[in-house]
């Protein structure tokens, strides 16, 4: 049977400042077929699909419809096309029912009648063997029924192109079958579905052609039966690029973190961390790759303490042998607990255990810097706050990938956003707002942060100033250990090749450095060792130095198959 | 006359007044705006009719007439009003409780300086028969329900219809809840918000109108109108948003505010004339005990439109 084309795209292109989003994609999309758009993260395959979906508009280049070229510059034109776009962040209202929710915006001739709409929402559920109650309020649904009803507002108006970016990123591998099972009962019945992922295992399980994008450019494209995982990799990642990132070897590289059989839910119930178990040594960059939502987020999260994990060890080791104890962090009693458990020793070596001694003649010998400490202090790290992690006093410095969301205050300028650090320090009821400017104006700059000054509002600072400033608050902390998640993101090469710099140079004082990166090229040059994650598991260490490109990809997305499986 | 049907009655017709404020409230509440100019907008609402009525009120015109231009001037002073609220916060974006508080503070100062040049014998008098249909001839009973009473219960059952039962009520609370949403379903939503807000001003600026003209038909109403705006609005969370609920706080109001001048009227309760301020302070700390038993809800259907008080700015990510 000769297959219809129902949609194709001709030289289209998209800059984003001056930088290429797509750069002369073609694209054919035909009746009755899932296709399937592969790429890594930033490779254009959301922006493209945006383009045919009304958001953005191609600077160059045709969208051709049933043959006829169409100009789509709205949702709404999209819709008059019959193309529907299902975007990972769902737009529902949450107080309707999933009915309203679909017959939202339509302008049917006709008396309203909720009755009618729950009918027909009935009838699309029935053909297609969806799940789903119309008469269900969304704020009481799960992720999967969110998307379900998405899908059927898209339906529901008569869409003939679905395009689904990446749906199963939030779903669990019972949902993401079902959905399988309905987007071929959609292809069955005549539908072009487009589907955006990064996950090789479900492009072969679902789709009849592939089409890979790298970089804003069309690789290739190929039908499903014809190519395996390893090809589609080396499509996906291309050639390795050299970098020259300076790395230095490990130094005296010594446990800092344990992380042990660790295990986080989301509220949702959605198993996020499955059973990580590695450690984390200083003077030593470990990266973290993953694709994106793999729970690498999560992971740093958890370890600062914003998450509280169902099950695992978080084990830090404060490197205290044969240094003084001080009483900056603790208080009295603990230091007498502590020397009563024989943990302290004198500049000879003997023990010291405070019997029978007065508070004040305790206090002097402590503050003489006489008393050391015998062993690195081991502290459990697991269900405590952020606050009370740096009351222990452990310095973890986290910078987030959530930048004027978690990490900064957009609206407060640099002197008041280094207090987020030191808001607790200060004479009484004031704040020392001295200290906090010296080093806002120290960060300016050492980093050349370019900023009119340090009482402009950080939101006005470009994105790789932000980051400066962040970066560089986080290091002015001392820290133990230092978390980073994608802080290049959105960066130019310049400032991130300073991030990278800034990086080393923590890891060269022994500083325990934690990079989560979506660049492989970049985790291949800039770390020591590399965690891989994949949908919340290890799936293994390797050594930066030894391994490739296509070994990381491959573990990236290659085992996603079997830990579903194994859940199943 | 019976004292308990006069008391009935008395607080049904001042409860009308709570009635056209709170409805009013709750359409611009649910198109995601918390316009606190209400009270600013009654009191010129009962500024622009008593004007109307002043201008003609002696000129021989048919008494239907003279009743419908009335009103026509209370709408169009409100609905103006209105829509500079919505200019303000739709348009400019500008913050919704500064804008309303600043047009309360407008409102009753410039009601106050109009209302100062008016004849109360030429904007009282004319009309006064036409108000009382359909029960015009009961001459004995302190107040009657006149149409503008009968007016109020209908918009609410109206606006209740329409916002629960209608296709444009459906998408006048996505617009409340959700407006990014609304938005991608292709509802215009800076159109509803605006159109919401001036209806609702409107029928808001007929519950000043119905206060001076009908209730108290006296030459001081207009200075407490102001008061009752700002317990429409406390009104609105009781009612939870649903207008015909109104309808029952309203009479619970009129009950309470009544009370105290009726109470005089029953022999088996002595009521001195120093404990009558304390009654009519009834209805302030029943709207506190109201706002304090209705925030302890925990239904989603029983919250305030999901992004009332906010602006609405496409590009805003």
């Amino acid at each position: 049977m000769e297959k219809q084309l129902a949609l194709q795209l001709r030289g289209v292109t998209k800059h984003f400042g001056n930088k290429h989003a797509n750069n002369q994609v073609d694209l054919d999309v035909y009746k009755g077929e899932i296709l399937a758009i592969l790429g890594e993260n930033g490779s254009g395959k959301t922006t493209l699909m945006n383009m045919i979906a009304g958001i953005y508009y191609p600077d160059e280049g045709q969208i051709l419809i049933d043959g006829k070229e169409a100009v789509i510059r709205s949702p709404k034109d999209a819709f008059d096309h019959g193309i529907g776009m299902i975007h990972q962040h769902f737009k529902l209202v949450d107080l309707f029912t999933a009915a309203e929710n679909i017959v939202l915006g339509t302008r049917q001739e006709g008396r309203y009648s909720l009755r009618a709409v729950n009918a027909e929402v009935a009838e699309i559920v029935e053909r297609y063997g969806f799940h789903l109650d119309p008469a269900k309020k969304v704020y009481d649904m799960s992720v999967s029924e969110k998307q379900t009803v998405e899908i059927i507002k898209v339906l529901y108006r008569g869409a003939d192109i679905l395009i689904l970016d990446e749906p199963t990123a939030v779903l669990t591998p019972q949902e993401i079958s079902r959905l399988f099972d309905v987007m071929r009962r959609m292809k069955e019945d005549g539908k072009s579905i487009i589907i955006i992922t990064h996950k090789l295992n479900e492009v072969l399980e679902v789709s009849d052609r592939v089409t890979i994008l790298r970089k804003g450019d069309h690789v290739a494209t190929v039908n499903t039966r014809e190519t395996d995982e390893n090809q589609l990799t080396e499509m996906m990642v291309g050639r390795k690029v050299s970098l020259n990132i300076r790395r230095s070897e490990p130094v005296n590289a010594v446990p800092r973190i344990y992380v042990k059989d660790l295990n986080l839910y989301s509220s949702e119930g959605i198993h996020i961390l499955k059973d990580l178990t590695f450690t984390v040594r200083s003077g030593e960059i470990l990266g973290i790759a993953g694709i994106a939502g793999s729970g690498q987020r999560e992971l740093l999260e958890t370890i600062v303490g914003l998450h509280k994990p169902a099950t695992g060890t978080i084990t830090f080791i404060n490197p205290k042998k044969d240094k003084p104890v001080t009483f900056f962090h603790k208080s009295l009693k603990r230091v007498k607990e502590l020397a009563a458990q024989d943990a302290f020793h004198d500049r000879n070596m003997n023990p010291v255990s405070f019997q029978g001694m007065r508070n004040r003649d305790i206090l002097k010998w402590v503050q003489s810097e006489d008393v050391l400490f015998r062993e690195d202090e081991v502290i459990d790290l697991r269900d405590r706050t952020p606050l009370e992690i740096r009351q222990l006093g452990i310095r973890l410095s986290f910078v987030p990938e959530d930048r004027l969301g978690m990490g900064l205050v957009g609206s407060m300028d640099m002197t008041d956003n280094m207090m987020l650090r030191s808001y607790r320090k200060g004479h009484g009821i004031f704040l020392d707002r001295k200290k906090p400017q010296e080093l806002a104006e120290q960060i300016l700059r050492d980093l050349s942060v370019d900023t009119p000054g340090v009482s402009t509002p950080i939101r006005k600072l470009s994105g790789g100033n932000v980051q400066k400033v962040l970066v560089g608050r986080e290091i002015a902390f001392t820290p133990k250990v230092f978390m980073a998640a994608y802080p290049v993101r959105g960066l130019d090469i310049k400032s991130s090749y300073m991030i990278y710099d800034l990086l080393n140079q923590q890891k060269e004082k022994g500083i325990a450095v934690i990079f989560v990166g979506e660049d492989l090229d970049v985790l291949l040059e800039l770390c020591d060792r590399i965690l891989v994650m994949n949908a919340g598991s290890m799936t293994g260490i390797v050594d930066a130095r030894t391994t490739t490109k296509e070994e990381v990809g491959l573990m990236m997305t290659r085992t996603a198959r079997r830990s579903g499986e194994a859940e199943e | 006359m019976n004292v308990w049907l006069n008391f009935l009655i008395d607080s049904l017709a001042f409860g009308a007044t709570f009635v056209y404020g709170s409805t009013g409230e709750i359409l611009t509440e649910k198109a995601g705006h918390l316009n606190l100019g209400i009270p600013g907008i009654m009191c010129m609402g009962g500024a622009g009719g008593c004007l109307v009525l002043n201008m003609i009120g002696k000129s021989g015109l048919p008494g239907a007439v003279i009743v419908i231009l009335g009103i026509m001037g209370a709408l169009v002073m409100s609905m103006a009003c209105g829509l500079l609220y919505s200019f303000l916060t739709v348009t400019l974006r500008v913050n919704q409780n500064v804008t309303g508080l600043a047009l309360t503070t407008f409102g009753s100062g410039l009601m106050k300086v109009i209302m100062s040049k008016l004849k109360a014998t030429v904007y009282l008098t004319g009309p006064k028969f036409f108000y009382r249909w359909p029960f015009a001839d009961r001459q004995d009973s302190l107040h009657c329900l006149g149409i503008l009473f009968f007016l109020a219960i209908a918009i609410a059952i109206a606006a209740g219809w329409v916002l629960m039962r209608t296709r444009v009520g459906l998408h006048l609370r996505a617009v409340g809840e959700n407006p990014a949403t609304a938005d991608a379903v292709g509802i215009n939503v800076t159109r509803y918000k605006y159109l919401t807000t001036c209806i609702g001003s409107g029928i808001a600026g007929l519950g000043g109108f119905y206060y001076i003209i009908d209730y108290m038909a006296s030459q001081e109403a207009y200075l407490s109108i102001e008061a009752f705006g700002w317990l429409s609005i406390a009104l609105v969370i009781f009612a939870l948003w649903r207008p015909p609920v109104t309808i029952i706080g309203s009479f619970v109001f009129g009950v309470l505010f009544s009370c105290s001048s009726f109470i005089t009227h029953f022999d088996w309760i002595r009521v001195t004339m120093a404990n009558k301020p304390l009654l009519r302070m009834l209805p302030y700390v029943v709207t506190i005990l109201v706002l304090i038993i209705s925030s302890i809800r925990n239904k989603r259907e029983n919250q305030p439109p999901a992004s009332l008080g906010l602006n609405y700015f496409r590009e805003d990510r």
